[in-house]
């Protein structure tokens, strides 16, 4: 029989400790059968590969020859002799650190304030406020509405109210380029995990509620801090997971955007620099190295942010 | 803007619910824009998909887009119900397989202690976090060592360990079932396949319907292209977009099929969010 226990002695497994790990392996059969099959999976297609590429990333990779060993010439070229990928690095960091948290945020009120409204409402917002995630790559949209003539749409408004006299060239011009993009990621970011916190805020139950009230919690911030965020940290570690991978790993709607060689780098991500030498220049061993990297400082924020949710609720 | 909200929700008086309400009805139209967008493409005649500048909305719609979308379907060489069957299959077996292999570890994960779980806890968190373009070429090996190239298994299989999924399932049990609630049950003397089953499951139904919309726009979308060859073997995305890239003439066409495509998760996601409202009005369990 699998030894299933409260939340107490998860937090002190040490009660056990004085059997032999195999003894308490059999013990616990039945948890292996049920991680079983997704552990083999897992491990197939998500674990063997991950440690294969960070084993490539100390390697010359280009795909047609067998990798040659070269210790950590990746990583020093990376960080002393590629300046593409420095300007890539600052871009990355100043996206992530806007878009990352707005996003979360912007995740949460939405999905707190449509949780009110009555059910045949608040499903047909949670559509309408998802819309942009189900209908895939039309951010296209946006490439027109800011299109750099004197047609495009902003333009022509623009000019014909007369604030501007000449064509903007939003998507060319380095000025323009990045606030434009972090617009439209944040457009684009109420995807999974606005879906999570709308079924997550569901499933509070109404006592928690009343018991609250019962307590003393006077206001709806007082509801908010003592009673939903805690009950929804899982939710709430999710989101931030969702965040930052997300905003670190950004590149499609950015290239659909800037084009796939911005002026001056000005929108040129991590993970941009990451396809370029994957899928275009065919050097693994690099590409390897610059997704070790990424995988390093998304780990670091994760970490922080974990920290930072430990404190809601007290 | 959220400041202003913040102010109005303290006092809960109706000036200040006008207030959401009325910013939640601006977020709205800015975020339904791309659905009202394709929505009114698939019905412009051709002069106005060409027209410059361009227009939002439609002014003459037609039904012609989805007139030469059928007529052009009925030409393919391998039928187009073929194409659909292969989509299907894909989806539905695919996002079944991922909810079955994905949920039964995360209970184990959520609610057992055995030794592992941490170490496995663990690298499931670490493993979101890894980009997955370097792992293509590995994992292209692996399925070609398998013998599974040319077949749905290629598309499939790799789903079913889909680790966000896993991950949004272990976040929902952990929160939103008791454990006093296990516990009774094995008093009760159920086995764990029955607690999983009748107790475990039905309580985070929210959870899952969630992950069967995520699932299912991840493999609706899905072209196969990497590993599936064989004509009869292609799916809907794919037969759609060789329909579509027939040059300038089939922009009509093209939108129409955009529309289509879009509506089938629409559809999925709506009956979906009914659903889940369903069971929270009637379970009443949950919380901490």
């Amino acid at each position: 029989m699998s030894s299933v226990v409260s939340r107490k002695q998860v937090i002190r497994p040490g009660l056990e400790g004085k059997e032999s790990l195999w003894t308490r392996m059999k013990k616990n059969k039945v948890s292996y059968v049920f991680v079983g099959p997704f552990i083999l999976l897992f491990t197939v297609f998500t674990v063997v590969p991950v440690l294969l590429s960070i084993v490539l990333s100390f390697t010359y990779f280009n795909m047609l020859e067998f990798p040659t060993w070269i210790g950590w010439t990746n990583y020093i070229r990376l960080f002393l002799a590629d300046e593409v990928f420095l300007i890539a690095v600052k871009n990355t960091l100043l996206f992530a650190v806007i878009t990352g948290p707005v996003s979360y945020l912007m995740c949460f009120l939405f999905a707190w304030f449509i949780n009110e409204l009555q059910p045949k409402v608040r499903a047909f917002m949670t559509l309408l406020f998802y819309a942009p995630s189900i209908s895939g790559n039309v951010y296209v949209v946006w490439t027109w509405l800011f299109s750099g003539d004197t047609y495009g749409y902003i333009n022509a408004h623009l000019m014909n109210l007369g604030i501007i006299d000449r064509p903007v060239q939003w998507l060319v011009d380095p000025t323009w380029m990045m606030p434009i993009v972090i617009v439209v990621s944040l457009w684009m970011s109420l995807g999974t995990t606005f879906l999570v916190f709308i079924a997550g805020l569901q499933g509070i139950s109404q006592s928690l509620y009343e018991a609250g009230a019962i307590d003393g919690i006077k206001n709806r911030w007082q509801e908010l801090w003592y009673l939903t965020l805690p009950a929804m940290k899982e939710y709430l570690m999710f989101g931030a997971i969702m965040s930052i991978t997300g905003s670190f790993n950004a590149a499609g709607q950015i290239q659909a955007l800037t084009g796939p060689t911005p002026t001056d780098y000005a929108t040129w991500t991590v993970m941009q620099h990451l396809l370029d030498y994957g899928h275009v220049r065919y050097e693994m061993g690099y590409a390897s190295a610059i997704s070790v990297v990424l995988f390093l400082v998304m780990v670091g924020s994760q970490r922080l942010v974990q920290r930072m949710l430990q404190k809601v609720g007290s | 803007m959220a400041i202003r909200i913040r102010k109005k929700r303290l006092s809960r008086s109706t000036g200040g619910d006008l207030v959401i309400f009325f910013f939640l009805a601006l977020g709205a139209a800015f975020m339904a824009m791309p659905m009202v967008y394709t929505i009114s493409q698939a019905f412009k005649p051709l002069n106005e998909l060409w027209l410059y500048p361009p227009q939002f909305f439609v002014r003459n719609p037609t039904l012609n887009n989805f007139n030469d979308l059928l007529v052009l379907m009925g030409q393919s060489w391998v039928p187009i119900t073929r194409y659909l069957f292969n989509s299907l299959f894909i989806v539905i077996v695919g996002m079944l397989g991922n909810v079955i292999t994905g949920s039964l570890a995360a209970y184990a994960l959520s609610k057992h202690v055995f030794p592992g779980r941490k170490l496995i806890n663990e690298v499931i968190v670490l493993s979101l976090m890894f980009t997955p373009t370097v792992t293509a070429i590995p994992n292209y090996l692996t399925i070609s060592t398998l013998g599974w190239v040319n077949t749905y298994w290629s598309v499939i299989v790799p789903q079913w360990q889909w680790t966000l999924g896993l991950y949004l399932m272990r976040n929902f049990i952990t929160a939103m079932v008791h454990d006093s609630l296990l516990e009774a049950a094995r008093i009760d003397g159920a086995s764990e396949f029955r607690i999983y089953a009748q107790i475990v499951m039905p309580l985070v139904k929210p959870a899952w319907l969630t992950l069967i919309i995520l699932v299912f726009q991840n493999l609706w979308r899905e072209t196969g292209s990497m590993f599936i060859y064989a004509e009869e073997l292609k799916t809907l995305p794919y037969a759609l977009g060789q329909v579509a890239a027939g040059g300038i003439a089939r922009a009509g066409v093209s939108a129409a099929i955009t529309l289509v495509m879009m509506s089938v998760p629409i559809i999925v996601f709506i009956f979906n969010q009914s659903k889940i409202v369903e069971t929270m009005g009637t379970s009443g369990m949950g919380g901490e």
